[in-house]
């Protein structure tokens, strides 16, 4: 596993990129225990928009988190492009957050005193990208999000929308081939909202990246292709969008 | 790597530089105290030193009496006589030079200046025991010794008294002044020796051929003191031992009597003298080296406040797809940095303290690269272990546990 093509595709073509056999997580540890995921199995291949539903504490973003990387299940098996996750080391694990996935927080998540543009160019300075190329991605970036002129502003001189373009334009700007939404439009009004959408459905179609977001509204989900439901740390329904509406 | 490393470190030190700058001040309060205090302990220890060697270097001093030091001490203890420092010429090895001495308190005049001070009569080995040089004139001729002429050599305070209009001190080689009933030729100017370590000025003298002075000052043959130098690297111990038996002998002391005379060794003085300075220095170096721990602590306590921030920020960095050794070198750099500057602004601080302090002290400035390598690097490993073992905890953690944090 070299730093720039992390994982060879190991079990043929087939292999989905994505698939979730049996995951659990328990939080904490004997009385105080809590299993936020009991057993989710779902698989999401190349290029899907998938939205992700489900009352609030049902284990959205802790499905988020492990699909990111960012956590471990209590147990299961996690294959990313058929490689279980939970046999790689936390180096190997970084690698694969920064050449493969883009994370959205709920929280944004985004450095303080630090201005957008410099949030947004991070995980291109973590790639090794030349400064002057680097602002300029990280500028489209921001633009993309309609976030140019704000370029240096830091996160406390920002609203809660704008931080939260800055958190999306920090996690499509290496073009990620999953870019992981957790309520990417949460705090934005309906029409900032829908231009968010539509970027998220042009970077699905155009480049192929593959878009999993969390939602609360129905509205927004319509734009994916794709539907699951959570209920209880549980798969309730697993659907494609056409079936919701017929 | 390094140059990512280095930029991200300096973003973050802009970024917060409050942080920064209270950090810095630890390591700059510890490094220049320390600094300081071991720089004015060494001058210190340097300005007694050269007192010490004013003093006369290998030199025994031997006395009439019990006691050494201010007092006459046992004053019906006999006194010496040039035969026993004859004695001792002959009999005792590796001595340099064996100086009698007999001292007169007297008043000197020239014109209308007068002035109290020392007549010491001697012979041309008192230069060499008190480490005496001439700055003008000439040493005792054989015939002025043996015939106890009026001739005497002058230290630059008599000069500064006598002749105060003087314009060149050569020039008093060849006059006359008087003491008491007679007159007195100048024949030789010594160096300044400046004070002593008691404290008295030590050019506040004037010599003269024993003889004279027994014959003219006092009235009587007695040697009140004898001066005399061991050769470099011999144990003054042993010479020390050989003259008590001498003496002893000389003077018919019983193997039941104590001595009736006393030798002192300025080795042991240098010793006792140079002692103490030490254990002042090392003193001022453990209150130093307090303040330096404190800094450490400032710098310590600044540190682990800011570990939830910091643990965060390496969540998000984590998260965006930092390795540990990435995030690691940064927290490395920029403790680094932190402490390099600190270092180097506390040693600046402690030149310039060390230079004033010196100087209304008057000791010598001597610099102390050694402490200031130990401060700086005692500074530089707290900043270091304070900022990065923190940093490589948190850089273990799931991103998601470092980024929750709190
Ligand atoms: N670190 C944690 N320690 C303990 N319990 C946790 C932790 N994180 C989440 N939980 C619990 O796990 C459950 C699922 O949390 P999760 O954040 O996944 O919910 P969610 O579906 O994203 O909710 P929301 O829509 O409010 O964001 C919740 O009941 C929560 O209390
Ligand atoms: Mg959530």
């Amino acid at each position: 596993m070299t730093a720039a093509e992390p994982l060879e595709q190991t079990s043929g073509k087939e292999a989905p990129l994505i698939a979730f056999e049996n995951i659990t997580k328990t939080y904490g540890q004997g009385a105080s225990a809590f299993t936020a995921l009991k057993g989710v199995n779902f698989q999401i291949d190349a290029g899907e928009f998938v939205a992700i539903m489900g009352p609030s504490g049902s284990g959205k973003s802790t499905v988020m988190n492990t699909l990111g990387c960012l956590d471990t299940p209590t147990s299961g098996h996690y294959y990313f492009q058929g490689v279980a996750v939970e046999t790689l080391t936390h180096d190997q694990r970084a690698i694969l957050r920064r050449h493969y996935l883009g994370f959205v927080f709920q929280g944004f998540n985004l450095l303080a005193r630090t201005s957008a543009i410099e949030n947004v160019e991070l995980p291109l300075l973590y790639r090794g990208m030349k400064t002057a190329e680097r602002r300029e991605e990280a500028r489209k970036a921001l633009a993309l999000v309609g976030l140019d002129g704000w370029e240096n502003h830091a996160p406390s001189e920002l609203s809660g929308g704008q931080q939260q373009r800055v958190a999306i334009a920090r996690a499509l700007v290496t073009h990620p081939k999953v870019l992981l939404a957790d309520e990417p439009t949460g705090n934005l009004d309906t029409q900032r909202s829908k231009e968010i959408m539509e970027l998220l459905t042009q970077l699905n179609q155009e480049l192929g990246i593959t878009v999993i977001m969390v939602t609360h509204e129905s509205e927004m989900a319509a734009y994916a292709s794709r539907l699951i439901h959570f209920v209880d740390g549980l798969v309730e329904t697993d659907m494609p969008q056409s079936e919701r509406a017929g | 790597m390094i140059w990512n490393a280095f930029l991200l470190a300096i973003r973050e030190i802009r970024r917060n530089l409050m942080r920064s700058i209270l950090t810095m001040l630890g390591i700059i309060i510890g490094v220049a105290a320390v600094v300081t205090m071991v720089t004015v302990g060494n001058g210190a220890t340097a300005k007694i030193a050269k007192e010490i060697s004013t003093l006369g270097s290998n030199l025994l001093m031997v006395r009439p009496g019990q006691h050494f030091g201010p007092g006459r001490g046992n004053s019906n203890a006999k006194a010496f006589t040039m035969d026993d420092v004859k004695a001792i010429k002959q009999d005792v090895s590796s001595i340099i030079a064996v100086a009698p001495t007999a001292t007169a308190s007297v008043t000197a005049v020239f014109g209308n200046n007068n002035w109290t001070t020392t007549v010491v009569g001697s012979d041309n080995d008192y230069f060499t025991t008190g480490n005496w040089t001439l700055s003008s004139g000439r040493f005792f001729s054989n015939a002025e010794l043996k015939a106890g002429k009026t001739s005497c050599i002058i230290g630059q305070t008599i000069i500064k008294q006598l002749f105060p209009d003087l314009r060149s001190p050569e020039s008093v080689v060849g006059q006359n002044i008087r003491l008491k009933t007679f007159s007195c030729h100048i024949i030789g100017v010594l160096d300044s020796k400046g004070q002593s370590m008691m404290g008295n000025d030590q050019d506040d003298t004037i010599v003269m051929p024993i003889k004279t002075v027994q014959r003219r000052l006092i009235g009587d043959q007695d040697v009140k003191m004898i001066r005399i130098s061991v050769k470099p690297n011999i144990d003054t111990g042993v010479v020390n031992r050989a003259i008590t038996l001498l003496l002893r002998d000389r003077r018919h002391l019983s193997d039941r009597e104590k001595n009736d005379f006393s030798v002192l060794d300025t080795r042991e003085i240098t010793k006792a003298l140079t002692g103490s300075t030490k254990v002042m220095t090392m003193l001022l170096g453990a209150v130093a080296a307090v303040s330096l721990i404190v800094g450490g602590i400032g710098i310590m306590n600044i540190m682990l406040v800011s570990v939830t921030e910091r643990t965060r920020e390496i969540g998000i960095r984590m998260a965006i797809g930092a390795l540990e050794r990435e995030v690691l070198l940064q927290f490395l750099v920029e403790a680094v940095v932190l402490s390099s500057l600190g270092g180097i602004i506390g040693i600046i601080l402690a030149i310039l303290a060390s230079a004033g302090l010196s100087h209304v002290m008057s000791v010598p400035y001597i610099l102390d690269f050694d402490m200031m390598g130990i401060a700086f690097a005692f500074s530089a490993m707290v900043g270091v272990v304070f900022g990065y073992f923190p940093a490589r905890n948190a850089a273990r953690l799931n991103p998601i546990d470092a980024l929750r944090h709190e």
